[in-house]
């Protein structure tokens, strides 16, 4: 490998070890990388190109994150930086990292299990989803849904029957 | 690995830091240049007029952003928080849907976008949503009628949530690249909300004597608008022959199943309810609406078009 190569690996390892420290403004116990939504990084004659995804179409945080990979990635010597948006593949829960899922849950969030996979169209559940969910808080798997939805686009809300603490779930999408 | 908690101060701890950097942040969008940045909008499929490929986005984008703008009302106003989080999650997904749809009409034609003064820093999906009249909306007319009450609202989201997954499963294959990426990600979220409807449609049909009797008059109802979801307007032909776009009558086989789960599970009659007619034949998809859709847009709008420079 000759010098150039090296230095231009050490550069994009070091541009992407930066982007992928960067949390995500809603999970602040997750990294992008450990959300799945920091898709790819690049650098060319000294400029930066992060591309992202959203975990779904109207969240609000994409600005933000855009923002935050700018500022760390400035703050860290790369001047020149883009963010762009990749719409696909659409951001699945399975690009959850093990560390992110085991952040989650020492966070207090019950982490996604397995996104659910479709052949031809999808089915219409009329009964609430069946999850093999337990508790963050004391592990009990009595454990009942509240909403499919939550605090985020990407949570739900259930609530223990053991210790009776709520509790937020990122649901498999 | 660097402390990414070193930053000082937290953005995130200062509601004002965000606030001061740039007032437009706040009057437009999210201050992301395009809802579409890095993705490739120049490549128009050969195969499809640009006008149709626009006027086809209009439809589906107009659809989300009209039910997203409906649904949002209740918030503050539902009958418990659980459910005014969920119908303001499904407001935020329909509105995420509208701003990438109307982006890429913009992108396909530029011809469809109002034309607003020329330091003005409104973008064009915002141009599109704010500064339109009603005659240039392309939403159906479901979509646009008040909420009613809670039963309604119920109802109207199955049968908008419905047609839609139906149509987005297929518009997944559209050989327009930004299309097909928007529907495999809004397939996704319209099938909770579709499951959502639908558990809450049951369970009102089995609740107490006035719950379905409120559920039954919703659906009676808002059935005569259904038929304009499933019948073929000129673009929606012409989109699918270009491999575009979805012919919705294609679809109309599948909803049914799932109507028809729906109607069994709940113990109900499907209505048989006339369709709404059109004015000379004119409907929704032709910018033809109730009179509705004026007061929701002049509510909607109303900020934007008093500050289209986006400054105060």
């Amino acid at each position: 490998m000759s010098e150039t190569t090296a230095a231009a690996t050490a550069t994009l390892e070091r541009a992407r070890a930066v982007a992928a420290s960067v949390v995500d403004p809603e999970l602040p116990m997750l990294t992008l990388a450990d959300l799945g939504v920091l898709r790819e990084v690049d650098v060319t004659d000294g400029a930066v190109t992060v591309s992202i995804t959203p975990t779904y179409s109207g969240c609000p945080a994409m600005a933000t994150m855009r923002d935050d990979l700018v500022r760390s990635l400035r703050d860290n010597g790369f001047d020149r930086v883009q963010v762009r948006i990749a719409l696909h593949p659409a951001w699945t829960t399975d690009w959850i990292t093990p560390e992110g899922k085991a952040a989650l849950a020492a966070a207090g969030i019950s982490p996604p299990g397995a996104a659910p996979r479709h052949e031809g169209p999808v089915a219409l559940a009329l009964t609430p989803t069946r999850r093999s969910v337990r508790c963050p808080r004391c592990a009990s798997p009595q454990v009942e849904l509240t909403s499919e939805f939550g605090s985020t686009a990407c949570k739900a809300m259930y609530r223990c029957s053991t210790c009776l603490e709520p509790f937020d779930h990122v649901k498999e999408i | 690995m660097p402390d990414v908690h070193t930053h000082e101060p937290d953005d995130h701890d200062n509601a004002y830091s965000g606030l001061l950097v740039n007032d437009a942040h706040w009057a437009f969008g999210t201050d992301f240049e395009d809802p579409l940045a890095g993705v490739d909008t120049t490549t128009v499929p050969s195969t499809v007029d640009p006008h149709v490929l626009a006027q086809y986005c209009l439809m589906l984008g107009d659809d989300a952003l009209i039910a997203s703008q409906r649904i949002s009302q209740w918030c503050s106003n539902a009958p418990d928080l659980e459910e005014d989080i969920a119908l303001a999650n499904i407001a935020l997904d329909l509105l995420g849907q509208a701003r990438l749809l109307l982006a890429r009409a913009a992108a396909a034609d530029p011809t469809v976008v109002p034309v607003l003064p020329a330091d003005s820093p409104v973008p064009d999906e915002d141009r599109l949503a704010f500064f339109r009249d009603d005659k240039q909306f392309r939403n159906v007319r479901l979509v646009e009628v008040p909420n009613g009450d809670f039963a309604e609202t119920i109802a109207r989201i199955l049968m908008l949530s419905t047609w839609r997954l139906a149509i987005m499963e297929r518009l997944r294959t559209s050989t327009d690249a930004v299309l097909a990426a928007v529907a495999a990600k809004g397939a996704k979220e319209l099938a909770y909300h579709r499951d959502f409807a639908g558990r809450w449609f049951v369970t009102l049909a089995h609740g107490t004597d006035e719950s379905r009797r409120r559920l039954t008059e919703a659906l009676a109802g808002l059935w005569p608008l259904w038929t304009e979801l499933t019948e073929t307007h000129p673009v929606e032909a012409a989109a699918a022959a270009a491999g575009v776009g979805v012919d919705p009558a294609t679809v109309a086989d599948d909803v049914d199943v799932v109507f028809e789960q729906v109607l069994a599970a709940a113990g109900m009659d499907r209505p048989a309810a006339r369709p709404l007619a059109g004015v000379q034949n004119r409907k929704g998809r032709d910018g033809l609406h109730t009179e509705a859709l004026s007061p929701l847009l002049a509510e909607m709008q109303v900020v934007a078009r008093a500050h289209p420079r986006g400054t105060w």
